[in-house]
């Protein structure tokens, strides 16, 4: 019979009802998938017991993918045929790509996504991510006897709207449905339950195989906002690894070893690190192919000796977030540790002296990310009662679109929590105007020309009407994954037209950090900017509105008083192309007054004819 | 009769109620849905009902409302692991009839 697991008060599920979630990890080393079961957050394993599923996807001849453990032996044997580290590739361009010379693939450079060319074809790096996605999902539908109703997937913090869309791709092309995309340090923040934690800024330090990431959280009414990420894309426990192999070779005064000898001896490297983690030495023995025999002890003063400077890395990284954030060590409230490298005794000492605190060790550091994305993902299928929060992300920059005179007028304004669905009225500039250009923007800045442009989009088919009458709403909303779509509405006739923002590039954390600066820095400059535009703008709007009166009506002024009118209008319109908006905006109020006559007499014309012909009992007040 | 637990299942079931940092013990009962009739409820209990009738099992407090006692009196719960999955199991003596994949049952 089916295997049941403890629900909580009330929500037990109907028969063939159950929400099966999944929170996964996909990692550019290792994936895993996890689950809440009767209320605790588990990884699954797969029939050989293994909770983690090398990233590595082998395309073999007879159309055939190996994944994982399996995929990951080819690698060396056919590596333009097993992909490794793909994540690194998602939603990048051939440019992004630093060390493509280095790299076994044959890269095809296509607009967008770079993709690679195996034996099984042209791959997107999004195919690829399916494919390891896709052994994830049945290891799950094994472990949990049903279909999942879902999927929390982690991603970096610093991944774009690219890279994220990637990634929701990837998921779609495995058979999942999505329920959110959730930023690594953020699961690993709840894993250890941060969430119901007291409000405060929180650190998460992850070393990876291959990766080192800092990022720091504030925690404030239930959601997490990224404050500062940095890091090093080319350090992590590989590094430690490859210091003892060095280290090996100097003590034993070998020659150049060949590369089986190589690959061998960073094992027995890994195994001495790992070894060393609760032991106080690790021999080290093995047989070279040429005969010659190893056999040396390591002490872990020795290796804290040997990879001081590579801790000392991480440091950096770090006094940077920290500063980013414009933080100081007094206000972490907590650190968190993730990777498997963190295991190491002299790198929690290193980030305890640092911190002046101990960190969060106690749960398995390979693991954290994947067990909070699991929590996330049972909240979000809904087996948890309503007074649960749901954790909510924020915006990183505003989002907005241009408006006359190339400003920028922001609909959602930065860390708003996501989802978020903001709607504004805007009306037409000229009479009789029937289309509407909508260019929407990302940035902090006041003007277009200093914001990131996104994505542009027409309104057609206004009725025409006078300027100001049409109300045209427009719609932002921004989904669960930070993903925007636009819609705009003329009000009265109901014609619509709307666009969902996909850029191929979205911004990278360093440019949202310096935009974000120019911002703070150019406030002043700015809010300049901001009035002489709106002064040219109302200059522009006052000019029209009277040339059009003139064509109509200019029957009703003397030749002396269309002199004035005009002269005055010239007047503006010189003072409009300059940059003194104080002077703009007196030239308008001049001229306003200067038409305060005519306008008068044109309502007493067109009051006239209104009446003309009407019996006075006709007219309705 | 009584609802006893496996030492299996009473070791599990401390262990989630440990990890979940709260609780008073664990509710067992039926509802009538599903492709047989009824079908089985497993929760944790935060707080006891005045009509639930209460068991202790290997030190978990287990609370069954009446009506549904009638239909699982004598049950035993187990925990098992059927290839990759594992969960909880009522063997239930009252069961005449159970849909395939055992979510309900008939009595």
């Amino acid at each position: 019979m089916a295997l049941l697991q403890i629900a909580e008060p009330g929500m037990s599920a109907a028969p063939h009802q159950h929400k099966l979630a999944v929170g996964i990890d996909l990692g550019t080393t290792n994936s895993l998938v996890a689950t809440v079961r009767s209320g605790m957050s588990t990884v699954l394993h797969d029939e050989q017991g293994h909770a983690l599923l090398p990233s590595v996807v082998h395309y073999l001849t007879d159309e055939q993918v190996e994944v994982g453990y399996k995929a990951q032996a080819q690698q060396s044997i056919d590596p333009q045929n097993t992909i490794v580290s793909v994540k690194r590739f998602m939603g990048r361009g051939l440019k992004d790509i630093a060390d493509v010379g280095h790299l076994p693939y044959h890269f095809v450079d296509t607009p967008g996504m770079v993709q690679l060319q195996t034996r099984a074809g042209i791959k997107s790096p999004v195919e690829v991510s399916a494919e390891i996605l896709k052994v994830l999902k049945a290891r799950a539908e094994k472990s949990l006897g049903g279909e999942l109703a879902g999927a929390v997937i982690t991603v970096p913090a610093y991944f774009d709207d690219a890279q994220r869309q990637a990634t929701k791709d990837a998921a779609r092309l495995a058979g999942l449905t999505v329920l959110r995309l959730l930023n690594e340090p953020t699961a690993a923040a709840v894993a250890y339950g941060l969430d119901n934690a007291s409000e405060g800024v929180y650190v998460i330090y992850d070393l990876g195989g291959g990766t080192f990431d800092i990022s720091i959280l504030r925690l404030s009414k239930g959601v997490f906002e990224v404050l500062a990420t940095n890091g090093d894309s080319a350090l992590g426990g590989d590094d430690f690894d490859r210091r003892i192999f060095c280290w090996v070779l100097e003590q034993t005064k070998l020659p150049p070893i060949n590369d089986k000898d190589t690959r061998m001896l960073l094992t027995k490297a890994r195994e001495a690190k790992e070894w060393l983690t609760d032991h106080a030495e690790a021999r080290i023995t093995s047989v070279l192919s040429t005969g010659d025999v190893i056999d040396i002890t390591l002490d872990s003063d020795t290796l804290t000796g040997l990879t001081q400077h590579l801790v000392s890395k991480t440091l950096s990284p770090t006094r940077k977030a920290l500063r980013d954030a414009g933080l100081g060590i007094e206000d972490i409230k907590g650190v968190v540790m993730v990777g498997g490298a963190t295991r190491m005794p002299q790198i929690r000492q290193a980030v305890a002296e640092f911190f002046g605190q101990a960190p969060l060790t106690n749960l398995d550091p390979d693991k954290v990310v994947a067990l909070g994305a699991a929590i996330q993902a049972n909240v979000l299928a809904g087996n948890r009662s309503e007074e649960d929060l749901l954790l909510l992300d924020v915006i990183p920059l505003s989002l907005g679109l241009e408006t006359m005179g190339g400003l920028v007028e922001k609909v959602i304004p930065r860390n708003s929590t996501l989802p978020v669905a903001r709607a504004q009225d805007f009306t037409t500039f000229k009479d009789g105007q029937t289309a509407m250009s909508i260019h929407v923007v990302q940035g902090e800045r006041e003007l277009v020309s200093d914001c990131r442009s996104l994505a542009r989009f027409e309104l057609r088919g206004i009725p025409p009407m006078a300027a100001g009458a049409a109300r045209i709403r427009v719609t932002f909303q921004v989904d669960a994954d930070g993903l925007l779509s636009v819609t705009a509405r003329e009000q009265t006739s109901g014609v619509e037209a709307n666009i969902v923002v996909k850029p191929s590039y979205g911004l990278s954390e360093d440019e949202i950090t310096s935009m974000l600066q120019a911002s703070f820095n150019s406030a002043e400059i700015d809010k300049q900017a901001r009035a002489l535009r709106e002064a040219q703008v109302d200059a522009q709007r006052l000019l029209e509105a009277i040339v059009a009166a003139l064509q109509k009506d200019s029957a009703l002024l003397d030749a002396d008083e269309l002199k004035a009118i005009e002269s005055q209008m010239l007047a503006l319109a010189e003072l409009a192309q300059g940059t003194d908006s104080q002077a703009i905006l007196k030239a308008i109020d001049t001229l306003n007054h200067a038409t305060e006559t005519f306008a008068a007499r044109r309502m007493d014309a067109s009051v006239k004819q209104a009446l003309a012909g009407q019996n006075l009992n006709t007219l309705e007040f | 009769m009584a609802i006893t637990l496996t030492e299996t299942a009473a070791s599990r079931v401390h262990k989630f109620l440990a990890n979940r940092g709260k609780g008073v013990g664990l509710r067992l009962g039926v509802k009538t849905t599903g492709c047989s009739g009824m079908a089985y409820t497993l929760e944790f209990v935060d707080e006891a009902n005045p009509e639930d009738v209460a068991f202790e099992s290997h030190g978990v407090k287990v609370l069954v409302d009446p009506k549904s006692l009638v239909y699982i009196d004598g049950t035993e719960l187990d925990f098992t692991k059927e290839g990759l999955n594992e969960g909880f199991k009522f063997i239930n003596p009252n069961v005449k009839d159970e849909c395939g994949c055992g979510e309900s049952f008939t009595v």
